[in-house]
C-alpha cells in the first residue's frame, strides 16, 4: 500500500466515470445488509422495507419530500460554502437562527396577512442565519481562526442559547411546562401545496432556492469568484479577486440558506420552536452536498435519496426490529465510499 | 462561597484534573495526527466509539486495563480507515474526518442498541477507583488534587512526557514532525511519508479513543448517548491553543478544565442561581473560541497540515 501513487487520467472513458460510483453504491448496500444480518434480520427484507417505507405509498413519498425539504436547504448551504473551500460545519446553528427569527416575528408581533408577513419573515430569517455565520467568517478573515472549529462550537453555543430562550422569555405559557415557543399565527404558516396532502410550500421554496443557487454559480461573477477562491486562493488573489470579501459573501449566502431550513420546518411543519426541531439536519447537509458533488441541482436529488433512507429506515426499524441507526451508518459509508469513488474516476492507482 | 475561596479548595483542583484527563488523551492524539500533517476531524466520533468499546468490554467481563486496550484498538481501527482514505488516496481531510465521526458515532449507537436492546437506564461497571500515591497524596492542596486520581489520569500525565520525548528527542519523532513540515524532504531521505502519516493517525486515533474511554471507565461508570458532547472539537481547539506542543497543550487542557470546574461551582452559589444554567454550559465552547482567537496569530501551524503528499507529483 505504501508503494502506490496516483496518476491523473487525461480523458476518462464513460465506464471509468460510472464504474467506481456504482461499486460504491453497491458496497454501501452490501455493508448495510451485513449489518442487518448482525441484527438477526433478513437483509433482503430490510432493504425492501426501507424502499417501501420511503417510496411505497403516497403517504411515504410525501413524508420523504417533507424530510428532504430542510436537507435541500442545508445541503445547498454546505455546497455553496464548500465550493469556495469555506468549511461551514455550523448549518445546525444557522438553521436554529432562522427558526428563532420565524417565531419572533410570526407569533403575533406582526398582525399582517400572509402575503405581507411571509416575505418579511423569510428575509429576516435569511439575515439571522447570515449574521450567525458572519461571525466565524470574520474571525477567519480578520484573525485567521480556522472556521471548522468555530462553526462546530457555535452549534453547541447556539443550541444552548435557544434552550435558554425556550425556558425563559420565549416559553409558551400554555405549553404545560414544556420548553417550547408559542405557536405561529395562521397567517405566518406556509400553506400546503395541494389541499389535503401533507406537503407544504417549504418544498417549493427549496426547489426555487436550488435553481437560484445554480444560476448564481454558473451565470454570475460571484459564482465565478467563489469557484476561483475555492480552487486556488493565491491565484485568485493574484487575478485581482477580493478573496476575503468573497469568503464573507459566501458565508452570508450559506448562512441564509441554512436558516431557511429552520424557517421552513417551523412555518411549514411544526408551527412552533422546540429543541428537537432538527435531528442534525445541519450535519446531514454535509452528506447531501458531498453526494451531490456540490452541484446545487444535484443537492435536490441527493436530499431525496438521503431523506428516503431516513424515512425508510424509520418504518423498517419498527417492522424488522433493526436499530434505526442503520440509516446513519449507510449514509456515512456512502459518503466515504463516494468521495473515494469520485477520486478514482479521475485518478489511476499506480504501483511503484 | 466566594470564587476566591473555591480556587483554594482541593476538591476544586481534583475536579479540574479529572475533567482535564480525557481532554489530555484526545488532545495528544490529535496533536500527533496534525504534527504528521493530517487534520483528524474523526476525533469526536472516535471518542464516542472508545467510550463505548472500553465500557462494553468491561461490562462483558474483561478487566479494566483490557477494556482500555479494546478502546484503543477500536480507535486505531478508525484511525487506519481515516488515514487510508486521506493519506495514500489524498481525499479531503475535512470530509473524511466528518464522515469518520458520523460512522463511528452511528455504528457505536447501533452496536449499543443491539447489545442492550431493552435497557432504560444503562448498566454500570466497576470503574477505575482513585489510587492515592503514598506520601505525595499527603501534600496539602496539591496532594488531593494531583495524587489522589485514578490510574488513567496518571497515565494521561505520563503520556504527555512520553509524547514530548518521542516527538523531540527521537529519530521517529523527527520524521513525524518532518512529515508535517516538509514531506518532500522525508521522501528524499528514503522514508515513506505515507507510512509515517498513517502510523501517526492510527496511534493518535487510539489515544482519542482512550480519552473517550476515560469518560465511561473513570469519570463515570456507564455509557450514555451524547456523553462526549463536543469534547473532541474542544480538543482540536486545544491543539491550536497549545501551538502543537504537548506541554503547552497539557497546560491548555488543565486551564480549560479549571474554568469548567469553576463554572460548575459558581452555578451553585447564590449569584449563580440567578443566571440561566445554559450560560454556564456555554462557557467551555466560548472559552475554546476565545483561545483560538488569542492563539491563531502566534501559532506555529505545521506547514504541510492538510496538504496531501503524492510522490509522483513535482
Amino acid at each position: 500500500m505504501c508503494s502506490m501513487r496516483l496518476e491523473p487520467i487525461k480523458n476518462p472513458t464513460l465506464s471509468r466515470k460510472l464504474t467506481p460510483p456504482t461499486i460504491a453504491l453497491f458496497a454501501t448496500i452490501v455493508i448495510a445488509s451485513l449489518l442487518a444480518m448482525v441484527a438477526g434480520a433478513n437483509p433482503f427484507t430490510v432493504i425492501g422495507l426501507i424502499l417501501k417505507g420511503a417510496f411505497g405509498s403516497t403517504f411515504a413519498i410525501l413524508e420523504t419530500l417533507n424530510r428532504a425539504t430542510p436537507l435541500i436547504f442545508t445541503g445547498l448551504a454546505v455546497a455553496v460554502a464548500f465550493r469556495a473551500k469555506f468549511w461551514n460545519i455550523g448549518a445546525e446553528a444557522q438553521l436554529y437562527a432562522g427558526a428563532l427569527m420565524t417565531v419572533l416575528l410570526g407569533t403575533g408581533v406582526l398582525p399582517w396577512p400572509s402575503l405581507a408577513i411571509l416575505p418579511v419573515i423569510i428575509i429576516a430569517a435569511i439575515l439571522a442565519g447570515a449574521v450567525v455565520l458572519l461571525v466565524p467568517a470574520l474571525m477567519k478573515t480578520r484573525f485567521g481562526v480556522d472556521e471548522v472549529v468555530t462553526t462546530l462550537l457555535f452549534n453547541f453555543i447556539f443550541l444552548l442559547f435557544i434552550s435558554m430562550l425556550l425556558e425563559g422569555v420565549l416559553k409558551d405559557p400554555m405549553g404545560m411546562g414544556w420548553p417550547k415557543s408559542a405557536r405561529l399565527i395562521p397567517e405566518a404558516r406556509l400553506p400546503r401545496i395541494v389541499d389535503g396532502l401533507r406537503l407544504h410550500w417549504g418544498f417549493g421554496l427549496a426547489i426555487f432556492s436550488a435553481i437560484c443557487i445554480w444560476v448564481i454559480q454558473t451565470r454570475s461573477t460571484l459564482g465565478y469568484e467563489m469557484r476561483a477562491v475555492g480552487l486556488n486562493k493565491e491565484a485568485a488573489a493574484f487575478a485581482g479577486i477580493p478573496v476575503n470579501m468573497v469568503i464573507v459573501k459566501t458565508a452570508l449566502l450559506s448562512g441564509g440558506l441554512a436558516a431557511l431550513a429552520g424557517f421552513s420546518e417551523v412555518a411549514g411543519l411544526k408551527g412552533s420552536l422546540t429543541l428537537d426541531l432538527s435531528p442534525g439536519f445541519g450535519y446531514t447537509g454535509i452528506i447531501v452536498a458531498m453526494l451531490a458533488l456540490l452541484n446545487p441541482l444535484g443537492v435536490v436529488v441527493a436530499a431525496l435519496f438521503v431523506a428516503g433512507i431516513f424515512v425508510g429506515a424509520d418504518s423498517m426499524s419498527r417492522a424488522a426490529d433493526v436499530p434505526t441507526y442503520l440509516a446513519d451508518i449507510m449514509l456515512a459509508t456512502a459518503l466515504l465510499l463516494m468521495v473515494l469513488a469520485i477520486m478514482l474516476t479521475r485518478f489511476r492507482v499506480v504501483r511503484n | 462561597m466566594d470564587i476566591i475561596d473555591i480556587l483554594f479548595t482541593a476538591s476544586f483542583w481534583a475536579a479540574a484534573i479529572r475533567i482535564a484527563s480525557p481532554l489530555i488523551f484526545a488532545t495528544l492524539g490529535e496533536l500527533i495526527c496534525e504534527r504528521a500533517g493530517v487534520l483528524n476531524l474523526g476525533i469526536e466520533g472516535i471518542m464516542v466509539a472508545g467510550a463505548f468499546a472500553g465500557w462494553m468490554a468491561v461490562y462483558s467481563g474483561t478487566g479494566l486495563w483490557m477494556g482500555v486496550c479494546v478502546a484503543m484498538l477500536v480507535g486505531m481501527l478508525f484511525g487506519l480507515l481515516h488515514s487510508t482514505l486521506t493519506v495514500p488516496f489524498g481525499l479531503s481531510q475535512h470530509v473524511v474526518g466528518l464522515g469518520i465521526t458520523l460512522l463511528a458515532t452511528s455504528s457505536t449507537y447501533y452496536a449499543y442498541r443491539l447489545a442492550l436492546p431493552e435497557v432504560t437506564s444503562p448498566p454500570k461497571i466497576g470503574a477505575f477507583q482513585p489510587y492515592e500515591i503514598p506520601i505525595l497524596s499527603d501534600i496539602p492542596l496539591l496532594g488531593p488534587a494531583l495524587f489522589s486520581q485514578t490510574p488513567l489520569t496518571y497515565l494521561a500525565f505520563i503520556l504527555v512526557g512520553v509524547v514530548s520525548v518521542v516527538l523531540y528527542r527521537t529519530p521517529l519523532g523527527l520524521s513525524v514532525r518532518a512529515a508535517g513540515e516538509n514531506p518532500a524532504a522525508v521522501a528524499a531521505q528514503g522514508l515513506s511519508v505515507t507510512a509515517i502519516r498513517m502510523g501517526a493517525v492510527t496511534v493518535g486515533s487510539g489515544l482519542m479513543a482512550v480519552g473517550g474511554a476515560f469518560l465511561t471507565m473513570s469519570a463515570f461508570d456507564s455509557f450514555f448517548f451524547e456523553m462526549v458532547n463536543g469534547r473532541g472539537w474542544i480538543c482540536i481547539a486545544l491543539v491550536v491553543f497549545g501551538s502543537w506542543r504537548p506541554g503547552k497543550a497539557l497546560l491548555g487542557a488543565v486551564l480549560f478544565a479549571a474554568f469548567d470546574a469553576l463554572q460548575i461551582r459558581v452555578q451553585q452559589t447564590s449569584l449563580g442561581t440567578q443566571i440561566p444554567y445554559q450560560i454556564f454550559l456555554m462557557m467551555p465552547y466560548i472559552l475554546s473560541i476565545l483561545a483560538l482567537i488569542l492563539m491563531s496569530r502566534r501559532a506555529q501551524v505545521p506547514a504541510a497540515l492538510m496538504v496531501p503528499f503524492n510522490k509522483g507529483e513535482r
